[in-house]
């Protein structure tokens, strides 16, 4: 039986409990039923930020997993793990918008996708430009999300990383570390209780990024914003509350 | 939507400053293909003038192809393609500036080269001006049809040959109209019917262009 996969349930509704009966196939749960576990559960009146039903990804014609469901909620960060080419990034993706599950569905507050609904993602490569400076590279990343660019924010965000002194520099002069640093420099901005998906943010970084980087994660999941994560779970500050995710539970 | 737009032109813009060779390519290999021509067929004046505003056209139809296969590469390889796309409805935004950007940087130089070149054909003043007005009507039709093969070839190995073989078939119209225009002025004809259905494969590139390139682009991400 592996209709729901986290393994470590702290936080498992009672309408995750339901669910997990026997013979009952997430994914054909109509929308009524859904709604109707969730007003006999106290603890989720809300819809959670995201949540996963009966999800499966392909990559080519490899199906990567296959009967994924997850509910993350506010606050509350998820460590999605699994083996190399398990899917983990695929997930980011599919959850981030950019690629189409193969079956199942995301909601996100509840509804497959609300259009003020905005996930940031940072993935693996770092949308850097080589020939651009780090404060030219960071003010083209928020404005093409819509967020703040002003001078402030962007020297509030580079002195959070430690690259005030670099902040002329061609980005093709710095070290992937540094890299890292001016792509994750975007979250210092980012003031919403939003849904932030990382894909290994950690790679690259030295302890002092590792320490930058979970007192952003820290700040976020206080004011109420919750995170998917991949990534090495040592580098995690013990401190910040997370959930496991095991995508070796459910491959296809 | 506009904020988007302004941000990646502008970016593209100051990005190619930055490497101004490599912005230069396109308008060399123009110059260069255009003057081996007489080299090679012998300095006939007649001759030469005859076949000016085609060879013009087809030459900025190959230095378009050979600048425009690159279109999204590199920020599809970078990631880049990625964090424009996440706003969902952005990637129409991401291929109309990205073919606006590219039109700038080689379209609009090849319509100043242009007249040059007349000029050294031995063209008369109204042709070459001709020349230029078609050139100036036709290239932007090149980048947007050359930012729909780039988007629809995006990832592939043999990308760079394969957006030729599929965007010259569809800008032979173009060429046609083009090249029809000039030849109208020489011969002492009105060209403004070639220039009418020039401006009409503009405005409709204009409109469908995009779209495609949008939609190509969305897969590609995927």
């Amino acid at each position: 039986m592996r209709l729901l996969n986290e393994t470590v349930r702290a936080h498992m509704s009672a309408r995750e409990r339901a669910l997990r009966g026997p013979g009952l196939a997430i994914q054909s749960v109509p929308q009524s039923s859904n709604h109707a576990l969730h007003a006999a559960s106290p603890a989720s009146v809300t819809a959670p930020p995201l949540s996963a039903l009966g999800l499966a990804c392909e990559r080519g014609s490899r199906r990567l997993f296959s009967d994924l469901a997850f509910e993350l909620h506010a606050g509350e960060m998820l460590w999605v793990r699994g083996r190399n080419g398990r899917g983990k990034t695929s997930l980011l993706r599919l959850v981030a918008g950019l690629g189409s599950a193969a079956r199942g569905q995301l909601l996100f507050d509840g509804a497959a996708r609300p259009a003020q609904r905005r996930v940031v993602y940072i993935g693996h490569a770092n949308a850097l430009k080589e020939d651009a400076s780090v404060l030219e590279s960071l003010a083209f990343l928020l404005r093409i999300h819509g967020g703040r660019d002003d001078a402030a924010a962007l020297s509030a965000a580079l002195a959070h990383w430690g690259l005030l002194a670099q902040q002329h520099a061609l980005v093709r002069t710095l070290s992937q570390g540094q890299r890292r640093r001016v792509a994750l420099a975007r979250l210092v901005v980012e003031r919403q209780p939003a849904l932030w998906a990382l894909d290994e943010p950690f790679d690259a970084l030295d302890a002092n990024g590792i320490d930058c980087l979970n007192d952003l994660l820290g700040a976020h999941l206080q004011r109420g914003g919750s995170v998917l994560i991949t990534g090495h779970q040592a580098v995690l500050a013990a401190g910040l509350p997370r959930r496991e995710l095991d995508l070796d539970d459910c491959a296809a | 939507m506009r904020a988007l737009f302004v941000a990646l032109f502008m970016r593209d813009l100051r990005l190619t400053l930055r490497r101004p060779g490599e912005a230069l390519l396109p308008i060399g290999f123009f110059i260069v293909a255009v003057a081996l021509f007489p080299l090679g067929i012998g300095p006939e004046p007649q001759t030469l003038r005859t076949i000016a505003p085609g060879l013009m056209w087809v030459c900025a139809l190959l230095a378009t192809m050979l600048s425009v296969s690159q279109l999204y590469a590199a920020d599809h390889a970078d990631g880049t393609l990625d964090q424009l796309m996440l706003g969902g409805q952005s990637a129409l935004v991401v291929a109309a500036a990205r073919s606006a950007a590219h039109w700038v940087l080689t379209g609009l130089p090849l319509v100043i080269a242009a007249p040059l070149f007349g000029a050294m054909f031995g063209l008369a003043p109204a042709s070459i001006a001709m020349l230029a007005l078609t050139l100036l009507l036709g290239t932007p039709i090149l980048s947007l049809l050359g930012s729909v093969g780039a988007a629809l070839t995006l990832g592939l190995r043999s990308a760079g040959v394969l957006v030729i073989l599929i965007v010259l078939p569809l800008t032979v119209p173009a060429l046609i109209f083009g090249t029809g225009a000039v030849a109208a002025v020489e011969g002492g004809q009105s060209a403004a019917a070639h220039c009418s259905l020039l401006g009409a494969l503009l405005i409709f590139s204009v409109l469908t262009a995009p779209l495609a390139s949008a939609a190509a682009l969305r897969l590609a991400v995927e």
